[in-house]
């Protein structure tokens, strides 16, 4: 019989987004603005070589209040997390978390700064409540998932709590505890990123740094951020959670008060759409909402899809080069040192960071936003299939070199990595549509100067499109992931997707 | 005590079990025999359905907390016996008069030096005893018990069994071994694809006659 090859159909999709991402490239600004930038960035790495240390008491006061933000965020956002896994089966729960998911942290951050102004409540409810969401979502999985048989060999009578605590929660520990330590490692870089809008963390100094050219404290910050994250580990620990817990609000600075009057005029006033607010006639109303539509958020929507598409297969080229750098079938233990050294840096540093940091050099174009997602993500997901590589064995005789990578290791790893790119994707998205604070055309630049220009309710309008175009994203890489039979199967010590769920 | 009548059951949407009709009375001990699938859990689960108040229930896959220890695992069996509040003090301090009622169950069931070691620690003979110990802690006034022997040594076996045998008063067992059947039980159902083909008191029975069902 004639038979023909055929690709599969991995191969098809994955052309298929190369080709959308190249096509977007038409439509990127990718300008370098900046008159020297190479000079800048020389100037930047000198500083890696002498970090300045002498506001020791300011670097201190900026870490103890990103720690307490982070701690009581995700704190508050685990436990209200954990009641609404409990009644995750109501549709109306499930539908609000995946709402109030689809919305950035610092998005939440700029509505709450207009409610309760500079208060700790911004910074606490910015990341608790989008926690709370997540956390809602993937305990529920982990309820559902987990065996059940030890409930169905228990007594008749026995209460709801016993049966719980005694039948469930022992063998499901593991995987809560895992993943809660996971959320806190991504809370303290939301933390820090709450810095750029205003909130005493570590994104303020680090930005005041910046504008004063300061490279040599950046350098120190940054430093002390890996550090932390680094041991995490070590300082983590259940019987220390509750001390933490029991300091920070009182580390947390506080020297503003809640406006009730705001609170009201934000809900009664501010987010009503103008013209309703006038109560102006329904074409008026119609122009207001098309004026809206055609000259924000379309223009809004397509930079933030051209940024996603673009950064989504560079995030892809880079991590399938850069995982061999920590599998064992490619380097010795020196050589996957430096790669997890250097994964391990660009997967801890905030994409925002590092945006911010490319935004200097090189000028606001879609360039520093396309490198400081795709290094992000890619090291993320580098660190992910290089690790599965590992565990992989090969025959004793297997090719070396490029054979081996493009025989052995790529056809075996691509359903993962494709896997991880899908659910990363979704996060590119929401990360697209922040970087547009920075100045980029993206939905969060039309959000952000809506906000500037005191026109909330445009501003409520177009984080509610952002929200929706997450959500359309979300549900096409559910359908994507399904269509493929896509599965991830890296054991982080929670067996399953939770690591990079979110 | 337990009455079926005209019973059928279907396990994951295929039929297994057809016009089962069971009549078991107080102190009464049957086997279940027959080959895999032929429908002897379907029916374990099925009574459990029917009559699951006061039954203890020891099934094919244990139902254990891999997690907590042999102790809390066999205390499970008890829960309903005591307050909320007093069952989650055990969990984070075991209440002393209970440690001593589960030993003397573990002693008998050789487990007693493993009492406070993570279930998920131990073999499979050991955990299958644990789930035994449950049901011998919980002591209700009927056992399911889904070849509660399967991963235990002959000579265990018969310890097992008989710990089994005094510890409750009516007694349903799924057993593959005919030998141990014919011994610990008075009366056997045979089984064959999901209906009752034999029920006799095994004194009327012998090796032979139940050969016929393999």
């Amino acid at each position: 019989m004639n038979t023909v090859y055929r690709h599969s159909r991995a191969w098809n999709v994955s052309w298929l987004f190369v080709l959308i991402g190249v096509f977007s490239l038409v439509f990127a600004d990718l300008e370098v603005i900046s008159l020297e930038p190479w000079q800048e960035l020389k100037r930047l790495f000198l500083g890696l070589f002498s970090p300045d240390w002498t506001n020791a008491s300011e670097i201190a006061q900026a870490f103890l209040q990103t720690l307490s933000f982070a701690i009581l965020g995700v704190a508050g956002g685990s436990l209200a997390g954990f009641l609404l896994a409990l009644v995750f089966h109501w549709r109306l729960v499930r539908v609000s978390c995946a709402f109030i998911r689809a919305i950035h942290e610092l998005f939440w951050a700029l509505i709450f700064l207009q409610i309760f102004g500079l208060h700790p409540l911004t910074g606490l409810l910015a990341i608790g409540l989008p926690y709370a969401a997540t956390f809602a979502k993937i305990y529920a999985e982990i309820l559902e998932e987990g065996d059940k048989s030890a409930l169905q060999a228990i007594g008749h009578n026995v209460s709801t709590i016993s049966s719980f605590f005694y039948a469930r929660l022992p063998d499901l520990w593991a995987h809560f505890k895992t993943y809660t330590l996971y959320r806190l490692e991504c809370g303290l870089r939301s933390s820090a990123i709450l810095g750029f809008v205003g909130l005493p963390t570590l994104g303020y100094s680090l930005s005041s740094a910046f504008m004063e050219g300061h490279y040599s404290v950046v350098w120190a910050l940054l430093l002390l951020f890996y550090l932390l994250i680094a041991s995490i580990r070590y300082w983590v620990r259940p019987a220390l959670l509750p001390v933490y817990i029991i300091a920070a609000p009182f580390i947390i600075a506080n020297d503003s008060q809640i406006s009730f009057e705001n609170v009201a005029r934000f809900f009664t006033e501010d987010i009503i759409p103008a013209p309703i607010r006038n109560g102006e006639t329904l074409a008026e109303t119609w122009h207001w909402f098309s004026d809206l539509f055609m000259t924000q958020a379309l223009p809004g929507i397509a930079n933030t899809l051209v940024l996603t598409q673009i950064a989504l297969v560079v995030t892809g080229a880079l991590a399938l080069i850069m995982f061999p750098l920590i599998s064992r079938h490619f380097f010795q233990r020196t050589g996957r040192g430096i790669g997890h050294l250097l994964l391990v840096v660009m997967r801890s540093t905030p994409e925002y960071i590092l945006a911010y940091i490319f935004l200097q050099l090189w000028g606001p174009s879609m360039l520093p936003a396309i490198a400081a997602l795709a290094l992000h993500n890619g090291a993320i997901i580098g660190h992910l299939i290089g690790r599965y590589s590992t565990e992989m064995t090969l025959r004793l005789d297997a090719a070396v070199g490029l054979n081996r990578y493009f025989y052995e290791m790529v056809p075996r790893l691509y359903g993962q990595f494709l896997a991880f790119l899908f659910y990363r994707w979704e996060i590119i998205l929401r990360e697209s549509a922040i970087l547009g604070i920075l100045g980029i055309a993206t939905l969060g630049f039309y959000i952000d100067s809506s906000i500037q220009e005191l026109y909330f309710d445009k501003a409520m309008i177009l984080i509610v499109i952002t929200a929706l175009l997450n959500v359309g994203v979300d549900a096409l890489s559910r359908y994507l992931r399904a269509r493929l039979r896509l599965r991830t199967s890296v054991d982080c010590g929670a067996g399953n997707d939770y690591c990079t769920a979110k | 005590m337990i009455q079926l009548q005209a019973e059928t059951a279907s396990y994951r949407g295929v039929k297994t079990l057809h016009d089962i009709d069971l009549h078991i009375t107080k102190g009464e001990k049957l086997a279940l025999v027959g080959q895999s699938g032929s429908g002897k859990s379907t029916l374990i689960k099925l009574i459990y359905d029917r009559y699951p108040v006061d039954t203890s229930l020891v099934p094919q896959d244990y139902g254990l907390v891999q997690h907590l220890s042999v102790y809390h695992n066999t205390y499970i069996g008890r829960l309903d016996q005591f307050s909320t509040w007093y069952n989650l003090v055990n969990l984070i301090r075991p209440w002393p008069d209970q440690v001593n009622k589960v030993r003397a169950i573990l002693t008998g069931l050789q487990l007693e030096e493993h009492i406070f070691r993570p279930v998920g620690e131990l073999s499979g003979g050991q955990k299958q005893r644990v789930a035994v110990a449950r049901s011998l802690f919980q002591k209700g006034q009927l056992l399911l018990a889904d070849e509660p022997v399967s991963s235990v040594d002959e000579q265990q076996s018969k310890e097992v069994l008989k710990q089994l045998m005094d510890g409750f008063s009516t007694i349903v067992l799924a057993l593959h071994d005919i030998q141990l059947a014919l011994a610990f039980c008075d009366r056997i159902i045979g089984l064959e694809n999901g209906r009752i083909v034999l029920d006799r008191p095994s004194k009327s029975l012998s090796t032979q006659d139940l050969l016929s069902l393999y």
